[in-house]
C-alpha cells in the first residue's frame, strides 16, 4: 500500500514538472488528464461488465454547462465552473440513468450510443442555444475574484487538474473498496445472488453511472476551460469509442489505469500528428494489440509491476 | 404467539398450461427443517421460487410471520428474512470467499457505505466464524470460483446464513456432490443451522439424506402436495412409493 502510495505520488511529480521541462506538454497533458476521467468513468462501468458507447455525452455536458454558466448565467469564478458543471453531469447521468442501467449487454451499449447520438444532434442544431457546429467560446475565467492572463491561468488549471486527480481518484479508489464498490463488480459476476442478498442491482448500478457522468463532467469542464471552445464533437460517437480505448489500453483494475492510457494516447497523438500524420490510427491500433497480447491488464499492469502487487486473482482485467 | 413461520396459501402458478403450483397449501413452523420431494418438473423448485419473488403467483399468498410477501421482489424479501442456496451455487466468482461472506455481511447491514471499506475488522471476523462453523475456514481467500462443487454448495449457504435469515431455502443441497461427500456435507449444514437457530426448507431427491435429515416431508406431484408428514410415515404411502420414491 506504501509503496503504490509512493510510486503514484511519483507519477503525480513528474507530471507535474514535465511541463517545466517541455512546455507544449502541458496542453497536451491537461487535455489527458481531461479525458483520463471520463475515461475513468468508463472504466467504472466496465466493472461491471457494461460498455458504454456514449459516454462523450456527459463529457461534452460538462463542457457545454462551463460555457453556458460563463456565458449565460454569468458565472466567472473557475471553481465554481467546474463544481456546477460536475454537478450539472452527474444529475444528467442519474436522469438517463433512470432507463439506460435497465439495460445489460449490446443493449445498453447502443442505448448509450443513441443517447448520445441525440445529444450531439441537439448541439449542432439548436444553434441559438448552442451555437451550431460553430460550438461556444468559453472565456478565461476569473480565480477568486481576480484575473489572469490566459497562460497564467492555463498553469493554475493545469496544477488544478493533477490535483482533481488526486483527490478525486482517491475518493473513487475508497468508492470502489467499499461494499458499493465490490456490489459493482458483484453486478458482472453474478446479478442473481445480489439481488438475493437484498441488494439492487438498479441502484448499485444508478450510482456508479451518476459518479461515471460526473468524472466525464469534470474532464469536459477542464477541456473546455483549457481550449476554451466547445464543439458539438465533443459528444460524437468516436469521441465515446476513444474514451472506451482509453479505458481498456489503460486498464481498469485501477484508478490509474484510464490516466496512463489518457497520457499515452494523447502523447502518441501529438507525436503521430507531428511527424507521422497518416500512420496515427495505425499507431494506436499497433499499441492496442501490444496491451491485448502482453498486458492483459492494461497499461495498469506496468504500474502493479512497479509497485510489486502479487495477487491479482479476481480483480478485473480488461 | 404463532409458531407458523412461512405460510403458503391456495397458490397457483403455471407455465404454458402446465400448472407448476395447483392450489398449493403449506405452513412451515419454526426451527423446522423440512423437506420437499417429488419427481423431476413437479414444482418443487417453482415453489421456492415463488416463496422468493423469483417469480408471481396467478394467485394465492404467501406469508412470512404476519407479513405477507406474496408480490415482492426478492431482494425486499431477502431483506425481511428468506434466504436462499441455490442447486447452481450462485456466488460472486472472481471474489474471495471471505468478500463473498463479508458481502453478504454488508447487504444485510445496509450497502450504502460508500466510502467505509467493505474489509473490515468486524466484517472479517463474523465471516471468518461463519467459515469456520461450515468449515471452510481454510478457504477464506480462494477465489470462489475456483472452489471444487461441494464447497462451493457450502460456500453459497454461508453467504446465505450471512444475511441472520430467519428462513433458509435449499435447493438440492447435495446434488453434483459424491456419495462420500453427501453426508458429511449435510452434518455441516444440520450443525450450523442449528448453531444459528435456523428454519430450513430443502428440495432434495435423495431419499436417504431426506430420512436421516428431515423432521417432516411434503410429498409434491403435478404441481401439489400429494402427502406430508414424518419421514418414516410417508415412505410407507403407497402413492408416494408409486409415484414418487420409484422415479426420485
Amino acid at each position: 500500500m506504501k509503496r503504490s502510495a509512493l510510486v503514484t505520488a511519483a507519477a503525480l511529480l513528474i507530471l507535474a514538472l514535465a511541463p517545466l521541462a517541455l512546455p507544449f506538454l502541458q496542453f497536451v497533458l491537461t487535455i489527458a488528464i481531461a479525458k483520463g476521467f471520463a475515461a475513468l468513468g468508463v472504466a467504472l462501468l466496465l466493472r461491471a461488465g457494461l460498455i458504454s458507447l456514449g459516454h462523450a455525452m456527459f463529457y461534452a455536458i460538462g463542457a457545454y454547462a462551463a460555457a453556458f454558466m460563463a456565458t449565460t448565467l454569468g458565472i466567472t469564478d473557475f471553481a465554481l465552473l467546474i463544481i456546477g458543471s460536475t454537478a450539472i453531469s452527474a444529475f444528467f447521468g442519474v436522469l438517463f440513468g433512470l432507463f439506460l442501467v435497465r439495460y445489460r449487454a449490446i443493449f445498453f451499449a447502443m442505448l448509450n450510443l443513441a443517447v448520445s447520438m441525440v445529444i450531439y444532434a441537439l448541439a449542432s442544431k439548436l444553434y441559438g442555444i448552442t451555437g451550431g457546429t460553430d460550438g461556444l467560446r468559453v472565456a478565461v475565467p476569473t480565480v477568486f475574484g481576480m484575473t489572469l492572463e490566459k497562460s497564467s491561468f492555463d498553469g493554475l488549471l493545469y496544477y488544478t487538474a493533477i490535483v482533481l486527480v488526486a483527490l478525486l481518484g482517491y475518493l473513487v479508489h475508497r468508492y470502489l473498496k467499499s461494499p458499493l464498490g465490490h456490489a459493482l463488480s458483484a453486478v458482472h459476476s453474478n446479478e442473481v445472488r445480489l439481488e438475493y442478498l437484498g441488494v439492487s442491482a438498479w441502484s448499485t448500478l444508478l450510482t456508479a453511472y451518476g459518479i461515471s457522468a460526473a468524472l466525464a463532467g469534470v474532464g469536459g469542464a477542464i477541456a473546455a476551460l483549457s481550449i476554451g471552445h466547445v464543439l458539438p464533437e465533443f459528444a460524437f460517437w468516436t469521441e465515446s469509442g476513444h474514451l472506451v480505448l482509453t479505458a481498456v489500453l489503460g486498464g481498469i483494475a485501477g484508478i490509474a489505469g484510464p490516466f496512463l492510457g489518457s497520457v499515452f494516447l494523447e502523447i502518441v497523438h501529438t507525436v503521430a500528428v507531428g511527424y507521422a500524420a497518416e500512420a496515427w490510427n495505425m499507431i494506436v491500433g499497433i499499441a492496442l494489440l501490444v496491451v491485448i497480447f502482453f498486458l492483459p491488464r492494461g497499461l495498469f499492469g506496468l504500474f502493479e509491476r512497479l509497485v510489486g502487487r502479487k495477487s491479482t486473482d479476481g480483480e478485473p482485467t480488461l | 404467539m404463532s409458531d407458523v413461520l412461512l405460510k403458503a396459501e391456495n397458490l397457483e402458478v403455471a407455465f404454458g398450461g402446465v400448472k407448476a403450483a395447483d392450489g398449493v397449501n403449506l405452513t412451515l413452523n419454526k426451527g423446522e427443517f423440512v423437506a420437499i420431494i417429488g419427481p423431476n418438473g413437479s414444482g418443487k423448485t417453482t415453489f421456492l421460487n415463488l416463496c422468493t419473488g423469483y417469480i408471481r403467483p396467478v394467485s394465492g399468498h404467501v406469508w412470512l410471520g404476519d407479513k405477507e410477501i406474496t408480490r415482492m421482489a426478492p431482494r425486499q424479501i431477502a431483506r425481511r428474512g428468506i434466504a436462499r442456496a441455490f442447486q447452481i451455487p450462485q456466488l460472486f466468482t472472481d471474489h474471495t470467499v471471505v468478500e463473498n461472506v463479508m458481502l453478504a455481511i454488508a447487504s444485510r447491514e445496509g450497502i450504502w457505505q460508500a466510502l467505509r471499506p467493505l474489509d473490515r475488522r468486524e466484517y472479517r471476523a463474523e465471516a471468518l466464524e461463519l467459515l469456520e462453523l461450515l468449515n471452510l475456514r481454510d478457504h477464506a481467500e480462494t477465489i470462489a470460483g475456483t472452489l471444487p462443487e461441494g464447497l462451493r454448495k457450502l460456500a453459497d449457504v454461508t453467504v446465505a446464513m450471512a444475511l441472520r435469515p430467519q428462513l433458509l431455502l435449499l435447493d438440492e443441497p447435495t446434488s453434483g456432490v459424491s456419495a462420500l461427500e453427501r453426508f458429511p456435507l449435510m452434518d455441516t449444514l444440520m450443525k450450523a443451522m442449528k448453531a444459528r437457530g435456523v428454519t430450513a426448507l430443502f428440495v432434495e431427491h435423495d431419499m436417504e439424506i431426506v430420512e436421516n435429515y428431515a423432521d417432516r416431508v411434503v410429498v409434491w406431484n403435478a404441481g401439489t402436495v400429494m402427502a406430508e408428514g414424518a419421514p418414516a410415515e410417508v415412505m410407507k404411502d403407497p402413492r408416494v412409493l408409486e409415484n414418487v420414491v420409484g422415479v426420485a
